[in-house]
């Protein structure tokens, strides 16, 4: 193929970019993926479970090396890999007693070490198949090459799924996420829940990696979000904003690494982290952040000294 | 503000007012039993197994505001989860609403202790008072046909409730911009969204100022009265709630005592269910102090600033 070269006709450009299947097949499976990634992201973010998601995308890795050294799909290393390695972080997971921040630690101390050995496996299994190079820099970082319809075909079933089962369960996912006591009193299955949101997370983590690649999946998936709750308190809005920053920046990426010799993860976690930041400042500036009142002050309806406290 | 001490007439404001409620409320006797524990105990964990406490004998009615005081491990939050049906009381009987515990959650208020991380939510007081109403329900709620005149109303029962607790004025502004007092309020008004016929607050005062603890504690009355709610309330702390309650529980020593300030918290009384010699001292304002019990080494001053 002749260099593709950019010009300031966006018509044209636009027309040069979909000129090849390949790309055609890239936009598609970009956008599934930014849909998924933003709206399982949303939550993720708002659960504080980044680390567990990081972890997840870590894992697809060995997935990826060890179905390449067993000569199956990379696709089924991923699945298997993050399906399995959501449901161990669940497992691990105790039920709610306590404090959450403290349930929460005892979790990440786990998680740190299976992400640590998830890497190990992975380099152990790649050297095991002397594979080229090539492979590990596409499995940690991701490429938009040779995506056939096939792939974009699961791409869409499971974004389908994992969109579905999160539009059944949203609003009690949402109550658990933000309070899981009063959701547990109010019936809604929080540990159901919790290990299910996991295996979502899985999902959608395996089915974005084979595109940005093991380390960069973690991108598509917090930086969006973070953003979206930065710039807006409004649950359906805030999601709505995530998703639509997350296509923006992959379409954004994707278009532009096209036209440049440079890797797409690179554009990917440029433009993600540029979002992010662009949303911190715009709430620094913001007028609602500027005129912040104090809190008001409460009458006191008896005036008493300090109590002495009865245990 | 109408308030007889009678319980026949207390539920009178409270239907006049509310008109449009579940008829589930208005069926329950005005003074009716809503929590009723005869020898019940409460058992956490498996292995090994820890009976909190045991042999308790408990009663409170619709409409009354009961504290529920104790020193730390005596099993206070246990008390409202058994209540909830959270905790195994499978040992004596416990009667919730007229059924077992657990099974009428959905007409609970329920406010657990210390939200930790509520003060860096992402999300508007209202959204989450929106969710004490509809967060248990699974699907989307779409906004077509009769779904729109249901979110009206929802929207309208939020403005009410946030009204209610006084906390229109920020209900709009993320929690996390929120002071300590007005985020009470606002978890408050979730937990009284569905208009429950019990409310538990698991020390709702605790981290707030005295100010602000007194304004919560008469907010709490105040709803207790007009809504014929029956309102347990656990504390550290019994002298910012004297002027409003009716009742006491004390919990020590896995055991309960259950009656007005005045009878259960007496050097006599006290000693009794500690077990060891205590002594409650009065003050001339008023304020009750317990010098002496045995479990309370680290006394809970700090926590009032």
């Amino acid at each position: 193929m002749s260099e593709p070269t950019l010009t300031w006709n966006l018509a044209r450009d636009v027309e040069e970019l979909l000129r090849y299947r390949f790309m055609v097949h890239a936009f598609e499976a970009g956008t599934i993926v930014a849909v998924m990634a933003a709206v399982v992201g949303w939550y993720m973010v708002l659960r504080r479970q980044s680390f567990a998601g990081h972890t997840i995308a870590v894992m697809s890795f060995p997935g990826a090396a060890g179905a390449a050294l067993a000569g199956l799909p990379s696709a089924v290393g991923y699945y298997v890999a993050c399906g399995v390695s959501a449901l161990a972080i669940g497992r691990s997971r105790r039920p709610g007693r306590g404090p959450a921040s403290s349930a929460r630690s005892g979790e990440s101390a786990a998680i740190g070490v299976v992400q640590v050995a998830g890497l190990a496996l992975g380099f152990l299994f790649l050297s095991l198949y002397s594979g080229v190079l090539e492979q590990l820099e596409s499995l940690l970082f991701g490429t938009f090459l040779g995506i056939d319809s096939a792939q974009v075909l699961t791409l869409l079933i499971v974004a389908i799924a994992v969109l579905g089962a999160l539009a059944l369960a949203g609003r009690p996912l949402l109550l658990a996420s933000l309070d899981p006591e009063v959701a547990r009193a109010r019936g809604v299955p929080v540990r159901t829940l919790d290990v299910g949101f996991l295996l979502l997370l899985g999902l959608a983590v395996a089915a974005t990696s084979q595109i940005t690649g093991a380390l960069l999946v973690f991108v598509l998936l917090v930086a969006p979000p973070a953003a979206a709750q930065v710039l807006t308190p409004r649950p359906a809005r805030s999601l709505a904003v995530s998703v639509a920053l997350s296509l923006l920046i992959t379409w954004l990426a994707l278009s532009i690494s096209y036209f440049s010799p440079y890797p797409l993860g690179f554009f990917i976690t440029t433009f993600a982290i540029g979002v992010y930041l662009l949303a911190q400042l715009a709430r620094h500036v913001s007028p609602r952040a500027r005129d912040r009142r104090p809190p008001a002050p409460v009458a006191p309806p008896h005036s008493g000294s300090a109590p002495i406290p009865l245990a | 503000m109408r308030q007889r001490l009678d319980p026949e007439s207390r539920a009178v404001p409270a239907h006049a007012d509310t008109a449009g409620h579940e008829p589930s409320a208005i069926r329950e006797r005005a003074g009716g039993t809503a929590i009723e524990l005869h020898d019940a105990s409460a058992v956490i964990g498996a292995r090994p197994p820890h009976v909190v406490w045991s042999g308790v004998d408990l009663l409170v009615r619709e409409g009354e505001f009961v504290a529920v005081l104790g020193p730390n491990g005596s099993g206070k939050s246990t008390l409202l989860k058994a209540v909830l049906g959270v905790v195994d009381t499978s040992r004596g009987a416990v009667t919730v609403l007229g059924g077992p515990p657990g099974v009428a959650n959905r007409r609970i208020g329920y406010l657990p202790q210390r939200h930790a991380y509520a003060s860096t939510l992402p999300v508007r007081g209202v959204d989450l008072v929106r969710l004490g109403l509809d967060g248990a329900s699974w699907g989307v709620p779409l906004p077509f046909g009769s779904r729109a005149a249901a979110r009206r109303q929802a929207k309208r029962r939020v403005e009410e409730v946030t009204e209610l607790v006084g906390a229109s004025a920020y209900a709009e502004r993320p929690l996390s911009e929120l002071s300590g007092g007005e985020q009470q309020r606002i978890l408050i008004a979730q937990a009284l969204v569905r208009r429950p016929r019990i409310l538990m607050l698991d020390e709702p005062l605790d981290s707030l100022d005295l100010p602000n603890q007194a304004a919560v504690t008469a907010l709490v009355q105040r709803i207790c009265r007009t809504e014929n709610v029956a309102v347990l309330l656990v504390a550290h702390d019994v002298n910012p709630l004297l002027s409003y309650l009716d009742q006491v529980i004390y919990l020590a020593g896995g055991r309960a005592l259950q009656g007005p300030v005045e009878e259960v918290i007496t050097s006599a009384k006290l000693s009794e269910l500690y077990g060891a010699p205590v002594e409650v001292l009065r003050t001339r304002d008023g304020r009750l102090v317990v010098v002496g019990q045995p479990e309370a080494p680290h006394v809970h001053g700090h926590r009032h600033g």
